[in-house]
């Protein structure tokens, strides 16, 4: 296992460097988005409900793998051209921001709706209560299932080996097809996706023994 | 010249007619007291006025300006429409500073040594300076329905609601809320609508009592004829279980 990982050493890293790009440029994106459309599905304004709604219903309940081929195989044929890396990080964007906003939206739920009303009638438009309020509450209330999203984000981002997105994954298939070492590239790889994922594990607890 | 005026309204949730045809004037200054049985609309007639409640037909003239008119800025009014809930509300992720603070800073975007200077002032009007840099969940809840009207009173209201503001405080705290709306009925040139089950102290504050029953305005009169000579037999009944107690 040493020679393997002494030989493959600058292919390992590479995947890894790929894998945490689009991990991290997917966590913020599919943040952003999910927190977007988790506001969307609780606000009184019936459009944006449905826009919210809608979103999340189809990005939740599409396997990731189809998503990301309808990036990569799709979206070239008739709009524009991208990369394999590209296809898989804006797809695994969309379908991680549809889980962040259940999650979110469930939060924005749990808070007592005078916390709403009391901004309101302060003179608060809907958006500032929301951002100054009712958000920082429900934010800290899903840390715990916020921090499995981002984990599960980590691990789904190994999507990206199928539509040659240079990751982890995709190192790891290649050099065990080279070497036939199959047990020892696997457990490599698994061992730099453990690398991202236990710190994330451990900063989320973190977060949530700090602001309890 | 009249703060509020209920014209003719009506209000439903579904087909639950929750206030019957409101019409009713209150003028600058004045401080009335709603009472009630509970289910009797006391509530949703308060929260109509700064629009927490809408209205199905009618007109609601605050401070000058229609709330059923479209153009109407709601946000506007709210700033000079105070409210004081039954249950505090309080920004929960905010100190009590903040709590006062944070209104007055985003929405009459005011300097923040003078946003601070008021709020530190109503802060001790309130008998709770010391209390500043706490998080409401460290107060009682008598102290923080007392943060909850200091930080009503930092956007400078011309017009306070007062939602049944001692019904959720353990008996031993109720006075000195009671006392801190007292003292704001008396100082001020407010308008302020306050709706309480007590009786005492509603003979003490108000100028006019108005009872409300089934959506209706049963009474509406001076406070000493309205516990003294009330004309209406459902006023009386009321009264009479009430004040038994």
């Amino acid at each position: 296992m040493i020679t393997l990982l002494r030989t493959y050493w600058s292919t390992f890293l590479t995947g890894f460097g790929w894998t945490i790009l689009s991990s991290c440029i997917a966590l913020v994106a599919s943040l952003l988005i999910g927190s977007i459309m988790a506001v969307f599905e609780v606000v009184p304004n019936k459009t944006l409900r449905t826009i919210g709604t809608v979103y999340v219903e189809i990005f939740r309940n599409i396997p990731l793998l189809v998503i990301v081929s309808f990036f990569y195989l799709v979206i070239p044929m008739y709009v524009v051209k991208i990369n394999g890396f590209t296809a898989g990080t804006i797809g695994l964007t969309i379908y991680t921001s549809a889980f962040i906003a259940e999650t979110v939206r469930s939060g924005i739920k749990s808070i007592n709706i005078g916390q709403m009303e009391a901004s309101r009638a302060m003179g608060m438009k809907y958006v500032q209560a929301m951002r100054f309020i009712v958000l920082p509450q429900a934010f800290k209330v899903v840390i715990p299932p916020l921090g499995n999203q981002f984990i599960n984000l980590v691990k789904n981002s190994s999507v990206l080996a199928f539509v040659a997105g240079f990751d982890l994954m995709y190192q790891g298939n290649a050099i065990a097809s080279q070497t036939f070492a199959t047990v020892n590239t696997y457990l490599i790889v698994g061992a730099f996706y453990l690398v991202i994922t236990l710190p994330i594990s451990y900063y989320m607890r973190h977060l949530e023994k700090r602001l309890a | 010249m009249a703060m509020i005026e209920f014209r003719n309204v009506q209000k439903y949730y579904g087909k639950f007619h929750a206030l019957k045809n409101i019409n009713l004037k209150i003028d600058k200054g004045e401080t009335v007291v709603l009472i009630g049985p509970s289910g009797s609309g006391k509530s949703t007639l308060v929260r109509t006025i700064n629009g927490l409640e809408d209205i199905q037909e009618g007109h609601l003239i605050v401070n000058g300006e229609d709330l059923t008119d479209k153009k109407t800025d709601i946000n506007q009014i709210r700033t000079d429409v105070g409210m004081v809930f039954q249950h505090f509300n309080l920004y929960a992720n905010k100190d009590v500073l903040e709590n006062v603070m944070i209104a007055p800073r985003i929405v009459l975007k005011k300097s923040e040594d003078e946003n601070r200077k008021t709020a530190l002032q109503l802060l001790e009007r309130v008998g709770l300076s010391d209390k500043a840099h706490n998080m409401p969940s460290q107060i009682s809840g008598g102290q923080e329905q007392r943060v909850a009207i200091a930080r009503s009173l930092a956007m400078k209201p011309k017009c306070m609601l007062f939602d049944e503001p001692t019904s959720a405080l353990d008996p031993e705290m109720i006075e000195d809320v009671l006392d801190v709306i007292k003292q704001i009925t008396e100082q001020s040139d407010m308008t302020s609508i306050i709706v309480t089950h007590k009786m005492w102290f509603a003979q003490e504050v108000a100028n006019r009592v108005i009872f409300l029953d089934d959506g209706q305005i049963i009474e509406d009169r001076k406070t000493n004829e309205f516990f003294e000579h009330p004309e209406n037999e459902r006023t009386r009944k009321f009264l009479s279980k009430i004040l038994g107690h």
